[in-house]
C-alpha cells in the first residue's frame, strides 16, 4: 500500500488519546513548531519532535495495520500512544504540507517499519498455515471445560440460595446491608469463574442508593439474575441459540464462529466506559449491504486506550465474524481490505414507535438485554421539564433520553445540531430510555459524535 | 420510557407488579406471595413471577407522548466554515480547559490566547459557526467575558436560540441587544419616547447610546427633556454617554449642566466642553491659563515663566476646576494643571511668540515648573487628540530621558501614542525599543496596531535576541513574549528561525537560560505559524488569486 488513504480529521486522531491529559498535550504538539524531518509515505508518518531534552524524540506511526495505527516513539512516556505520536498525527491531519510525502523513510523509521511489517507478515502466514490454534490435547480441554462448568453450577446454585434468603428477609434489609454484602457475593462468583454473574451482583449493590423507586429496580435485577441462574442450571433444555446467550452472559469464553461477512461497515459510534481496572471500548458498525448493526468490543488495561480505534462517520471494507448467541450483535473484526473512507451513506432510520418495538422484539432472544442499537430518523430533541426526549417530527410520540445521556455534553451538541429541526440520531434504545451516540443534521452534513 | 410503561396492552395489570415489589420489600416470611406455584419455595416463586413480569414490562414499553416542540432556530444565511477551519476551531476550543497559569509554558502555543484572533478573523470573513461547536463556544465565552462579543457574533442566531434552553448560558441572552428585545429606531418617535419614559435604566442607557451613535442631536434632546427629574447618578451616566458623537451643537446643553447640583456632573460637563476647542468654556480656560504662562525674554535665551493662580474663584469652580488638591500637592500647582489641561492647545503658539508645538516644548521652563506644565499639556493633547502636540511631547524615542522617569510617564506616553497614525506610532515604539530595550516597552507595545509593522517587529525580535545574549531568563520578558506571539506578523517567523538553536552556555549567563530561550522562541515561531495557518484556512474558500493575497496578508485582528 503506497497511499495513506483518507487523511484523518483532528477528532478522529484525538479519539486515539488514552486520556484527557494526553489529548491536550497532543493537541499542543499538533503544530509545525517543534517538528523537524517530518514525512509520510507507504502508509507511515515520521518526524522528530523537539522536547525538553537535548535530542529530539523520534516518532513513527504506521497506518497500514488493520487493527488501527501502530506507534513508536523514543520518548520515555508510558502513555500509549504518547503525545508525540498524537501530535504527529494531528500535524498530518491538520495542515497540508506540514508532513510532506517522501519517497523513503529515514533509516531509524524505516528499520522499525520493516521489522514490524515483517513480524505482521509472519504472523499472518502462521495464521493461514492451518488450525495451529487448535488445542494440543482435546481431551484435556474437554476435562477443563467440564470442571469449569461444575464450578459455575456451584456458583449459580449458591447465588440462588442467597437471592432466596434476601427475598425471604425482604429487600428492605438490603438497604442497610450496603455494598459489603454484594461485594462478598461478587467475590464468590469470581471464585466460581462466572465473571458475568459477579459483574451483575456488584451492580446490585449500587441500586439501593440510586434514588426513589429503588425497590422495583432491585427486584427487576434480582429477578433477571435468577433467570440467568435458572437458564444455566437448565441449559440442556434450552434452544441452542438461547443457551449460547446464557453462556456468554455468564462470562464463559466464547469465540466468534459465524461465517465472515464482508461489507462496507459504516462506523456509527465509538465510546469508552472505564472502571478502575479496565477500559471497555464499544464500536458500533452498520453494514451497507448486509444491513446489520454489529458491536466490536476492545479492552485496555487501566490507563491505556484500547488498541482498536475507528473513526466515526467513515466506512471500512472489512470482514466481520459474529459471536454465538441469538439476538446478540457482538462481532469480531477480521481482515480489513482498505483503510476507512468517507461513507457517503447513513444508516436507514426508524420512528420512535418502531424503535421501542425493536427493543421488545430483541428481548425475546435475549431477556437480559438493556438496550438495542437503533437509528431514529427525523426526530427532534425536545425539552420536557428537566428531562429531554427525542420526538418524532411526523407523529405525536417521543422517546425519553436516558439519565446518562442527560448529563453528557453530547446532549447540547445534539440540541445545537438540530436547532429545532429534525435530525437523524443513532443510539441505544432500552428500558432506561434512549442514549444518543451520533447524529446527522437535516440535509447534507457529516456525522457528529455525541459521546 | 424509564421503566414505566406508558400505555400498551400488557396482559398483567400494573397492580400485580406493585404487589410483587411490596412482597419483595417486606420479605416472603412476613408476607407469603399469593398463588405461589406448588412445589416451589416462596422466595423462588416470587423471583419466577418477578422475572416474567420484568421481561414483560420491558418488552411492552411504548414511546411517550411528545412534549411541546421548541421553535426552530432562525436561519443563519452566512456560509459555513471551510472544513479545515472548522477543525481548527474545535482544536482551539478543546484547549479551553487548561489555563496557561500553572507552571512553565513549554514550547507549545497557548491555543486559548489565539481564540479571540480566530473569532475576529472568522467574523470578518462572515462565516457561520458549525452548530455542533456552539456548546463549546458558549462555554468558553461563559468563562471569559472578553470573548463574549466576538463569540456571540460568530455564534449567530442559533447560539442565542441555544442559550435560551440552558441556564448556564444566560449571559448570552442578556448580552443580546436590549436584553433580547430590539430597540426602537430613531424614526419611531413614539416608541423612543415611551421607552425613555418607562424603561429600566439599562434599557434607557442602551437607547441613548444607540441614538448618539446615529443621530446625536435626537439623543441630546431626549436627555434634555427629562434632565431635571433624573437622579444624580443617572445624570452622570447619561451625560457620559454624550461623549459619543460629541459636537459643538452639544455646547449649550453642556454649558447649562455646568450649573448642576452634583459636583461629578459638573466636572464631567466641563471635561466634555474642554474637548470642544471652540466652546466658550475652552475660551474662558484659555484666558485663565495664558494669564499664568508667559515668555520671558529678559535672559540670554527665551524661557517660559509660570505664575500659578493665587486662588480658585467661583468661576473656575463652575468651569470644573476642583478646588481642593489631593493630599501632598500644593493647591496652586494643582489649579494650574487643571487650567492648562482644559485650555485649547491652539492658544499656545499665539501666546508664546508664534512658536510651533515642538519649539514650545523645547523651551526651558523657569523655577522647576517644567514637569507640571508638560504633564498638563500631555493631558490636553490626549483629551483633544492633537497629533502635532502629541508628537512634540513624545519627543525623540531615542532621547535618553525617554527611557527614564521624565516629565512624561510611560502611561501618558502610551496615551499620546494613540493620537498618532499607526505607522508613526510603530516607528516611534520601534525607535524606543532600539534604544531602551524591552523592559519598559510593554505598555507602549499594547497601543500599536496589530500585526506589528515590519520595523517594529524587527526591533522587538532584535531586542529579545539582545536580552538572550545578556544572559537573563526569558520569563523576565514573558509579557512582551506573549504580546509578540499574538501581534507579530506571521511573515516574521522566517526571521526567528536562527534563534531556535540552543546557544552555548556562557559563564556569566543564568544557568539553563539558553534552553529556556530556545523553547520560548520555539513557542513564538510555532504560534506565528499557527496564526498563518489559521488565516489560510479561513480564506480557503476564496478564489486562488485572492487566496494567495490573503495568505500574504497578516491577520487583521488583534488578540
Amino acid at each position: 500500500m503506497t497511499e495513506q488513504g483518507v487523511r484523518w480529521t483532528a477528532d478522529q486522531v484525538l479519539a486515539l488519546a488514552p486520556d484527557a491529559a494526553s489529548r491536550k498535550a497532543g493537541s499542543k504538539l499538533g503544530a509545525a513548531g517543534p517538528w523537524s524531518g517530518t514525512g509520510s509515505g507507504e502508509g507511515a508518518l515520521w518526524g522528530q519532535c523537539k522536547g525538553s531534552g537535548s535530542r529530539p524524540y523520534q516518532t513513527v506511526v504506521d497506518l497500514t495495520d488493520a487493527a488501527g495505527p501502530a506507534y513508536r516513539c523514543s520518548c520515555p512516556s508510558r502513555k500509549f500512544p504518547c503525545k508525540h505520536a498524537l501530535g504527529l498525527l494531528l500535524l498530518w491531519a491538520g495542515d497540508d504540507g506540514a508532513v510532506p510525502a517522501a519517497a523513503q523513510p529515514p533509516d531509524w523509521a524505516g528499520r522499525w517499519l520493516a521489522d514490524r511489517r515483517g513480524r505482521a507478515e509472519a504472523k499472518k502466514a502462521r495464521a493461514e498455515g492451518g488450525p495451529a490454534a487448535a488445542p494440543a490435547d482435546p481431551e484435556a480441554a474437554r476435562r477443563r471445560a467440564e470442571r469449569r462448568a461444575e464450578r459455575v453450577t456451584a456458583g449459580a446454585s449458591e447465588l440462588e440460595q442467597r437471592l432466596s434468603d434476601l427475598l425471604r428477609g425482604g429487600l428492605a434489609t438490603a438497604e442497610q446491608a450496603g455494598y459489603g454484602l454484594w461485594d462478598e457475593t461478587a467475590a464468590r462468583m469470581v471464585d466460581a469463574q462466572a465473571p458475568g454473574l459477579a459483574a451483575r451482583v456488584r451492580e446490585l449493590g449500587a441500586i439501593p442508593a440510586s434514588g426513589p423507586g429503588w425497590p422495583a429496580r432491585l427486584l427487576e435485577e434480582c429477578a433477571l439474575l435468577h433467570l440467568l441462574d435458572q437458564g444455566w442450571l437448565r441449559r440442556d433444555r434450552l434452544p441452542e441459540g438461547l443457551a449460547a446467550t446464557v453462556r456468554s452472559r455468564l462470562g464463559l469464553p466464547v469465540t466468534p464462529d459465524g461465517p465472515p461477512v464482508r461489507d462496507r461497515w459504516l462506523v456509527l459510534a465509538q465510546y469508552d466506559t472505564a472502571d478502575p481496572k479496565l477500559t471497555t471500548r464499544r464500536i458500533w458498525l452498520h453494514g451497507a449491504e448486509s444491513g446489520g448493526t454489529r458491536l466490536l468490543l476492545s479492552y485496555g488495561a487501566a490507563g491505556r486506550a484500547p488498541e482498536l480505534s475507528l473513526p466515526v462517520g467513515l466506512a471500512l471494507d472489512a470482514e466481520l465474524t459474529a459471536y454465538p448467541g441469538s439476538g446478540r450483535s457482538r462481532a469480531a473484526l477480521g481482515e480489513r481490505f482498505a483503510p476507512p473512507a468517507p461513507a457517503g451513506f447513513r444508516p436507514p432510520g426508524l420512528n420512535t414507535a418502531q424503535a421501542a418495538e425493536r427493543y421488545g422484539e430483541a428481548l425475546r432472544e435475549d431477556p437480559w438485554l438493556d438496550a438495542v442499537p437503533v437509528t431514529l430518523d427525523r426526530v427532534i430533541p425536545v425539552p420536557d421539564g428537566d428531562r429531554w426526549q427525542l420526538a418524532d417530527a411526523d407523529t405525536d410520540t417521543a422517546l425519553p433520553l436516558s439519565r446518562a445521556a442527560r448529563s453528557r455534553p453530547g446532549l447540547w451538541r445534539l440540541v445545537a445540531l438540530s436547532g429545532g429541526a429534525p435530525v437523524t440520531v443513532f443510539g441505544e434504545c432500552g428500558h432506561r430510555g434512549f442514549t444518543p451516540l451520533t447524529a446527522w443534521p437535516e440535509g447534507a452534513g457529516e456525522a457528529v459524535p455525541l459521546c | 420510557m424509564n421503566g414505566a410503561p406508558t400505555g400498551g396492552d400488557t396482559t398483567a395489570p400494573e397492580g400485580s407488579w406493585e404487589e410483587l415489589v411490596t412482597t419483595a420489600l417486606l420479605g416472603t416470611d412476613r408476607r407469603p406471595p399469593a398463588g405461589a406455584a406448588p412445589g416451589r419455595a416462596a422466595p423462588v416463586a416470587l423471583l419466577d413471577a418477578a422475572a416474567v413480569a420484568t421481561v414483560r414490562r420491558r418488552a411492552g414499553l411504548r414511546p411517550a407522548r411528545a412534549a411541546r416542540r421548541p421553535e426552530r432556530a432562525p436561519a443563519d444565511p452566512r456560509p459555513p466554515l471551510p472544513a479545515r477551519a472548522a477543525h481548527r476551531l474545535s482544536t482551539l476550543l478543546a484547549d479551553r480547559s487548561g489555563g496557561g497559569s500553572g507552571g512553565r509554558r513549554g514550547s507549545s502555543p497557548d491555543l486559548m490566547e489565539l481564540l479571540p484572533q480566530w473569532l475576529a478573523a472568522a467574523n470578518a470573513q462572515g462565516y457561520a459557526a458549525p452548530p455542533q461547536a456552539l456548546p463549546a463556544l458558549l462555554d468558553a465565552a461563559r468563562g471569559r467575558t472578553d470573548l463574549r462579543p466576538a463569540a456571540l457574533a460568530f455564534g449567530g442566531p442559533r447560539a442565542l436560540w441555544l442559550a435560551r434552553l440552558n441556564p448556564d448560558w444566560r449571559f448570552a441572552v442578556r448580552a443580546a441587544p436590549g436584553g433580547g428585545a430590539t430597540l426602537p429606531g430613531p424614526e419611531d418617535t413614539e416608541a423612543v419616547h415611551r421607552l425613555w419614559q418607562e424603561g429600566l435604566f439599562a434599557e434607557r442607557a442602551a437607547l441613548l447610546g444607540a441614538l448618539r451613535a446615529r443621530t446625536p442631536a435626537l439623543g441630546r434632546e431626549l436627555l434634555a427633556s427629562t434632565w431635571a427629574t433624573e437622579r444624580a447618578e443617572d445624570r452622570l451616566m447619561f451625560l457620559d454617554s454624550l461623549r459619543a458623537g460629541l459636537s459643538q451643537a452639544d455646547e449649550p446643553f453642556l454649558e447649562q449642566a455646568l450649573g448642576d447640583r452634583s459636583r461629578n456632573v459638573r466636572a464631567t460637563a466641563a471635561e466634555l466642553l474642554s474637548a470642544l476647542p471652540g466652546s466658550a468654556l475652552a475660551a474662558r480656560m484659555a484666558v485663565r491659563a495664558t494669564a499664568c504662562v508667559a515668555l520671558d525674554r529678559t535672559g540670554d535665551a527665551p524661557a517660559i515663566v509660570v505664575e500659578a493662580p493665587l486662588e480658585c474663584d467661583g468661576g473656575m469652580e463652575r468651569d470644573g476646576v476642583v478646588a481642593a488638591p489631593p493630599t501632598g500637592r500644593g493647591e496652586r500647582s494643582w489649579w494650574l494643571g487643571q487650567l492648562v489641561e482644559a485650555a485649547p492647545l491652539g492658544t499656545w503658539p499665539g501666546r508664546l511668540g508664534g512658536r510651533t508645538a515642538e519649539e514650545i516644548v523645547a523651551l526651558p521652563v523657569a523655577d522647576g515648573w517644567q514637569g507640571e506644565l508638560h504633564a498638563a499639556w500631555c493631558r490636553a493633547a490626549v483629551r483633544q487628540r492633537d497629533a502635532a502636540w502629541s508628537r512634540a511631547l513624545l519627543g525623540s524615542p531615542s532621547a535618553p530621558e525617554a527611557g527614564g522617569p521624565g516629565a512624561v510617564s510611560l502611561a501618558e506616553r502610551a496615551k499620546l501614542l494613540a493620537a498618532l497614525e499607526p505607522a508613526e506610532r510603530a516607528a516611534w515604539v520601534a525607535g524606543f525599543i532600539a534604544t531602551h530595550g524591552l523592559s519598559e516597552a510593554f505598555q507602549l507595545l499594547g497601543v500599536c496596531a496589530v500585526p506589528w509593522a515590519p520595523s517594529l517587529g524587527q526591533a522587538v525580535v532584535d531586542a529579545l535576541n539582545i536580552a538572550r545574549d545578556a544572559g537573563s531568563y526569558p520569563w523576565s520578558f514573558s509579557g512582551v513574549m506573549g504580546l509578540a506571539e499574538r501581534c507579530l506578523d506571521p511573515a516574521d517567523a522566517v526571521r526567528l528561525e536562527a534563534l531556535l538553536a540552543i546557544p552555548d552556555e556562557r559563564e556569566d549567563a543564568a544557568p539553563g537560560a539558553g534552553g529556556y530561550w530556545a523553547e520560548a522562541f520555539q513557542r513564538l515561531v510555532t504560534t506565528l505559524r499557527l496564526r498563518a495557518a489559521m488565516t489560510r484556512e479561513l480564506a480557503a474558500s476564496a478564489p486562488p488569486a485572492e487566496q494567495a493575497e490573503a495568505a500574504a496578508q497578516p491577520p487583521d485582528a488583534a488578540g
